[in-house]
Formats: structure tokens, sequence, C-alpha cells
């Protein structure tokens, strides 16, 4: 029997490891795993290497754990954000490294993880500075700039819906990074609204498949 | 002589996007296009948080806290609308699927040059965004700015200045005082404000500015 439900947040990221790079989903404040991340300051890892596409927002979540020094380094596209300066504060301290990637180069660089691929060769960024010290190759007349595959040892998500196998529905843009982070970790863990029964979930609804998911734990929340 | 305002410049740019065009809208002054939409038009806007058919702001307090445009602001979704994940948002910007992508501008140079992701303020992170994938993958760039900075110095330029977002991508800019095309006939004036005059317009612009021969003048409806 398959059952990927876990019964706490402490048992969902038990076992994250120091120095581990973990995704962390979410555009801004939506779709963000606010919870799991909380409880991953609980669990004590540091010398984290963030992937996402903000440095968090207010002072709980993803910027709870740079406020508590957990974070080594952040792999994003915007760090800054209008209601907190937890990542300007340890950026400007010296405290915390920064790789900055375009947002769709990020994405797809863990798609690539998630598939098995090498790589890509990408338009983004030709001839500017975040493409510095790149291999460039021109196919069939343009410029592009190959990327690297990007993949997680950890991936934490949230999610609307989940079912004892990991089968995953979303709400409206809370989808965001959390389908392609899913599929890109060695250990996928995800916070859903609600846990329902295996076959309650619309099949033609699913987005994430629950081979990509590891740990289940539901946190409640609004609808 | 009598320069557009912010509404206005919008206003203008909204005039040329073709029914069933395919368009998204930057953060800042090309977001206010959407308010300008001629009547009879069926335009979809794309968010780079997984949306197609991105709508207006609902009312204050109505909002679905799920539901945010690329300004992480509260959205609305049309009918016919769509989510997606991150993934294929940026496959749709960097593939070529979208008509047009409006862009803010910093500078803008006299090849198409755009400068609009950092400043280098050494104050502040830097943070890109989606700005290098919609500069380099939309079928056709435009950008919407001031013709000049506060302090008066020219955004159109020979070269930039800042640090590059993309090269050589941008067609068509819009700002308060003149619609430009960018081509290889260099930068040409369509349209300006009336009782401007082109030596007036040049003294306002850093890269060489040529007449077309059948320029109009730009006299937006007041806002």
């Amino acid at each position: 029997m398959i059952d990927k439900t876990v019964a706490s947040l402490a048992e969902a990221v038990a076992g994250i490891k120091d120095g581990a790079t973990i995704l962390v989903a979410g555009f801004g404040a939506v779709g963000a795993p606010d919870e799991l991340a909380d409880a991953l300051i609980e669990q004590g890892a540091r010398d984290l290497v963030i992937v996402s596409n903000n440095a968090g927002n207010r002072s709980n979540g993803l910027a709870g754990l740079i406020i508590a020094g957990r974070v080594r380094k952040v792999i994003c596209s915007y760090p800054r954000s209008t209601d907190s300066t937890a990542f300007d504060d340890a950026f400007k301290a010296g405290k915390i490294e920064l790789e900055l990637v375009p947002q769709g180069t990020i994405s797809e660089r863990m798609r690539c993880a998630a598939a098995g691929l090498g790589g890509f060769y990408s338009p983004v960024g030709v001839g500017t500075k975040l493409a510095e010290g790149k291999e460039l190759r021109e196919i069939d007349g343009r410029a592009y700039v190959f990327e690297k595959p990007l993949k997680g040892d950890v991936a934490l998500l949230k999610a609307d819906r989940a079912d004892r196998w990991g089968n995953l529905t979303y709400r409206k843009s809370a989808r965001n990074f959390n389908p392609t982070m899913a599929m890109a970790a060695d250990l996928s863990i995800v916070q859903v609204r609600e846990i329902v029964q295996l076959g309650a979930l619309d099949p033609e609804a699913i987005v994430t498949p629950g081979i990509f998911i590891d740990r289940v734990v539901a946190v409640g929340g609004r609808r | 002589m009598k320069p557009l305002s912010r509404r206005q410049i919008a206003w203008r740019a909204a005039q040329d996007l073709e029914d069933g065009s395919y368009v998204n809208l930057g953060i800042g002054l090309p977001t206010l296009v959407a308010d300008f939409i001629p009547d009879g038009r069926e335009i979809v806007f794309h968010s780079e948080n997984g949306i197609l058919g991105l709508g207006k702001a609902p009312p204050p307090g109505e909002g679905d806290p799920d539901l945010i445009n690329a300004g992480k602001g509260a959205a609305s979704l049309v009918p016919g609308g769509a989510f997606f994940h991150h993934t294929d948002a940026f496959l749709m910007i960097r593939g070529g699927h979208l008509d047009y992508s409006l862009l803010g501008a910093f500078e803008v140079s006299e090849t198409g040059d755009l400068a609009n992701w950092t400043t280098e303020d050494p104050d502040y992170p830097p943070g890109v965004g989606g700005a290098m994938d919609l500069a380099a993958g939309a079928k056709e760039v435009r950008v919407l700015c001031e013709h000049t900075t506060k302090d008066g110095q020219p955004r159109i330029r020979q070269r930039c200045h800042y640090p590059l977002t993309a090269a050589g991508v941008v067609r068509r800019v819009y700002t308060n005082l003149a619609v430009l095309d960018i081509g290889p006939a260099g930068v040409v004036v369509r349209e300006m404000v009336e009782g401007l005059g082109l030596a007036a317009l040049q003294a306002k612009t850093e890269a060489r500015l040529q007449l077309a021969d059948d320029w109009r003048p730009l006299a937006p409806p007041p806002l």
C-alpha cells in the first residue's frame, strides 16, 4: 500500500540535512509553503541553498529561514519584496550569497533536471551581464547561452488537495512553480489544504501526478 | 506643446494592439494599457505567473488571495481565461507565442537595445524577474517610457549606459512626446506632439532621429 501522508509538519521535514539545496515554491506569497518552511526552522538544518523565485515575504516562511541565519545562498530571479527586508538586510550585511537568474531560466533549468536532460541553449540573457562566463552558441543564425540543469535535494511545495498517492490539484495562480519543482527534487514534500480519499480527485484535474511526490501533510486553511 | 500623461501614453500604445492579440504587459506604465483597449477588440493578456486572460483588479476586499498579477497585486480572470504552471508560462514568453511584450525602460538604444532591469544601485540587491525573458522572446517588443529622465537626460540613446536586458529587440517606443520606430533605417519619428518640432525633439534625444514622410501629430484624447 502506498501512503505518502504524514501526520505532522515536523515529520514532513524530518531528515533534511545541513547544506541541502532546497527548492521553495511560490510567486511572492502565493503558492508558497510557509508552514513547511517554518517547520524547517524548527528542524534546524543550516547552511542551506535556496532556489526560489523571490526571497521571502513578511518575516515567516522563507524570510524566517533567512532571518534565522539558516540560508547560505539564494538562487532567485527577484529577491526584493515590498513587505520584507529579510533578504536585503542579510545581503547588505554580507551574510548571504545571491545568484540572480532570469525567471524563465530558473524554471526551465529545474524542468531539465526533472527530465533527465543535461541543459539547454536559451536566447534569454545573451549579451547581458547574466550570461557572462557562460558558453555561447549560434544555432540557425541566432545566439544562445548554455544553461545547466538545476536539481534540488528537497522541494517544499504547496497545493490545494492531495490523496495518499501524492496526486495534487492547485488553486488559480498558486500553481506557479509548484509543478516544476515537484518534479525536480530527490525529496518532494507538499503541504495541502486537505487530503481526500484515493479516487476522489478527478483524474482530468490532477496537475502533479503522485510519482513526483514523497510526503504529504495537511495544514488546513481557507479554500 | 503638451506632453502626454502616463495614461495617454498607455492609451496610444493600446490603439496599436490588433483584435485577437496575445499580449504581456510589464509592471508599471505598461500595466495601464489594459484600461484603454478600443471597444470591440478581444485582447488576451498573459501574466508570467501562469495566467492567460488576466482581467482587471477586483474591487478592494473582493480579490482572491490565490489570484495575483506579475506585480503581485490582486487580479481577476476573464471568461475563457486559463491557469498553467510557471514553466509553460515562460515557454509562451520565450518561444515566441506572444504577439507583443510591452515593457518599461530606463533606456533604449538606436539599435533597439533595452536596459530596464538594474541601475546598479549599490543600496539594493539586484532583481531581474521576467524582464530578460519578456525582452528576448515575444514576436514584437515595444517600450513605453517617459522621453527623458526626471532630471532631463535622454532615455533614447545611441548606446545604453545601464546594463542591458536584451540587445536589438525593441521595435517601437511610445513616449510622452513621440512614437518612434526602430529598424534598419535607424530611429524614425512616426508621431510627435503638436508644437514641438523635430529640432526640439532631437534636443531631448541622444539617438539621431529621422522624421517619417507621413508623420502625424500625436494627439490622444484628454484622459
